[in-house]
């Protein structure tokens, strides 16, 4: 099996693909870990417009 | 407009800004005129063409004021020219206060930018009424028009992302996700059909291409995710920014906004071909695009549900601050026409709708209540902000903008849907013998009063977005109208009593 043959066989799954990635960013999103991650990130635009940087 | 007036006066004590002048601001002040400016010419346009339809005397009988000509003047004025300088100007505002980082070019770039994209529209403009066009709706330019603009679009391009990427903040806020979706997806539309063999190197006229079918669908592709990346990517990307700003809180669930930003790119991109129903497109290929049209209702319902929460335990600010009310209500249309549009998009649905007026009335409800709301909530808090004032000249006026618009939207879309179901159940009317019960004639006959009524909720359309031009002209010059207060006046005085 040539490399051509692989790619076109795989590519015939790219919904099941598509959808794992899809499935991967949810869970992701929804990590419990992730919780304090994404609440500090939710405060990025009320941190004061004159902060220094 | 003199500079004078126009020039950012001493600060004036304003809580928003402070001392920092660090960002730059010069280009973002420069596409807010021109965005209040074309909103103005584009509603004006939409206000007179629809007027011609109700009147076709107003067509003046020369071929520069016909109505084929004018309405890509108007689409263009209100979608490119009104919305794209509200997304360069609230898309470079904030994705330097989101990266804590300059514009990537400076303001120099982002002024090259502001010049030629203006100058693109004008020119634009200038080609259709005298009769250049490509015939594709959304994408009229002719070639050498295209190319103008992609070089344009691959500045900004830099510019935005260069700003992303240089950025002091470690973690990419969403509103930023969502402008660089929208700038990356238009990039690849635009190129993509308009993939054009010209006629001449010295003439406009060219020639898609492909041809048929595969035409129609590139186009709809095109055109269905113009609606997609442009007037909904784009403009979430200005809710995910605007209204926590505004709200003074964080969005309600950062993590729905992941999964809405993730779920609508997977979904939209595949929704184009609803536009292609009972068309030579294959049944399969219609039967997808109606599908996923389907399911865009979850990240529309999402996105909405975390704009609108985002002011949970904060609701008396929608009686008491208007500006805020405009964001919320627009989000609010957001939700509803992407309610509506789905089901359009329902083979059985679609042939009831396709074609009339229903079509143009759900096309409004999003324009209007969605994409024109959000805008002028962001021009609202943004002039007092880039102007170094420390109010708006008139929040009353901002409430007398807001219920003048309203009720403009509301005569303008329950006119459409009236007309538009009309004609469609005349068109498709048999008699007992089988004959077409109306001639095509009696139908436009029958809608001329809908007609009438849809000028009329243009005319007040327009009507509040002149009362927003002198409130934000007095604001720009430092005056503050003497006025009742709101009951508790928003952020600073219930800050201050607190």
């Amino acid at each position: 099996m040539d490399l051509d043959s692989i790619t076109i066989a795989l590519r015939s799954f790219w919904t099941i693909w598509l959808t794992l990635l899809f499935t991967g960013i949810v869970v992701y999103a929804m990590w419990p870990g992730n919780r304090g991650k994404f609440e500090d990130a939710a405060r990025i635009p009320l941190k004061d417009d004159g902060q220094e940087f | 407009m003199t500079s004078a007036t126009l020039t950012p006066g001493a600060a004036l004590g304003s809580q928003r800004v402070s001392e920092n002048v660090r960002y730059h601001e010069d280009a973002v002040r420069l596409f807010v005129i021109a965005a209040v400016f074309w909103g103005v010419v584009g509603f004006l346009a939409g206000v007179f063409i629809a007027l011609q339809l109700a009147f076709p005397a107003l067509n003046l009988g020369l071929e520069w004021t016909s109505f084929g000509r004018l309405r890509p003047v108007h689409t263009s004025a209100v979608i490119f020219a009104f919305g794209g300088n509200v997304l360069f100007a609230t898309s470079l505002y904030s994705v330097q206060r989101t990266s804590r980082q300059f514009l990537f070019g400076g303001d120099g770039l982002a002024k090259f930018i502001f010049w030629n994209y203006n100058i693109f529209i004008v020119l634009a403009a200038l080609s259709y009424v005298l009769g250049y066009t490509q015939g594709k709706e959304y994408a009229e330019p002719e070639w050498i028009l295209d190319l103008y603009l992609t070089v344009i679009w691959v500045l900004y391009a830099i510019q935005f992302i260069g700003t992303v990427m240089t950025r002091k903040e470690s973690h990419i806020y969403v509103a930023n996700w969502f402008f660089m979706a929208f700038i990356l997806t238009v990039a690849i539309l635009h190129l993509g059909n308009n993939v054009n063999v010209p006629v001449s190197l010295t003439g406009m006229k060219s020639y898609p291409f492909v041809s048929g079918v595969q035409s129609a669908m590139v186009q709809w592709w095109y055109g269905h995710n113009a609606v997609g990346f442009f007037l909904t990517a784009g403009f979430l990307g200005i809710m995910y920014y605007f209204v926590p700003k505004r709200a003074e809180r964080p969005v309600y669930s950062y993590r729905l906004s992941i999964v809405h930003f993730w779920t609508l790119i997977f979904l939209y991109i595949w929704a184009g071909p609803h536009h292609l129903h009972y068309t030579a497109l294959p049944d399969w290929a219609q039967t997808l695009g109606m599908t996923f049209s389907v399911m865009l209702w979850m990240p529309s319902w999402g996105g909405m549900i975390n704009g609108i929460m985002t002011l949970s335990g904060a609701w008396d600010k929608l009686r008491t601050d208007p500006v805020l009310r405009f964001l919320v209500t627009s989000v609010a249309f957001y939700g509803m026409s992407t309610f509506e549009g789905p089901l359009m998009s329902v083979k059985p649905v679609n042939a009831l709708s396709h074609y009339t007026d229903w079509t143009v009335g759900h096309v409004h409800s999003g324009a209007l209540g969605w994409v024109a709301f959000i805008s002028f909530g962001a021009i609202y808090y943004l002039v007092p902000v880039l102007w170094k004032r420390s109010q708006l000249y008139s929040l009353r006026l901002v409430s007398y903008h807001f219920w003048t618009a309203t009720i403009g939207i509301v005569l303008y879309i329950t006119a459409m849907w009236v007309s538009g179901i009309m004609q469609g159940l005349m068109w498709r009317a048999y008699d007992n013998l089988g004959f077409l019960q109306y001639s095509f004639v009696e139908t436009v006959a029958a809608m001329h009063p809908f007609y009438v009524i849809r000028a009329l909720g243009g005319v007040l359309f327009l009507t509040g977005a002149l009362i927003m031009v002198y409130n934000l002209w007095r604001t720009a010059k430092g005056d503050v109208r003497i006025e009742k207060p709101y009951a508790t006046a928003p952020h600073k005085a219930a800050v201050g009593a607190a």
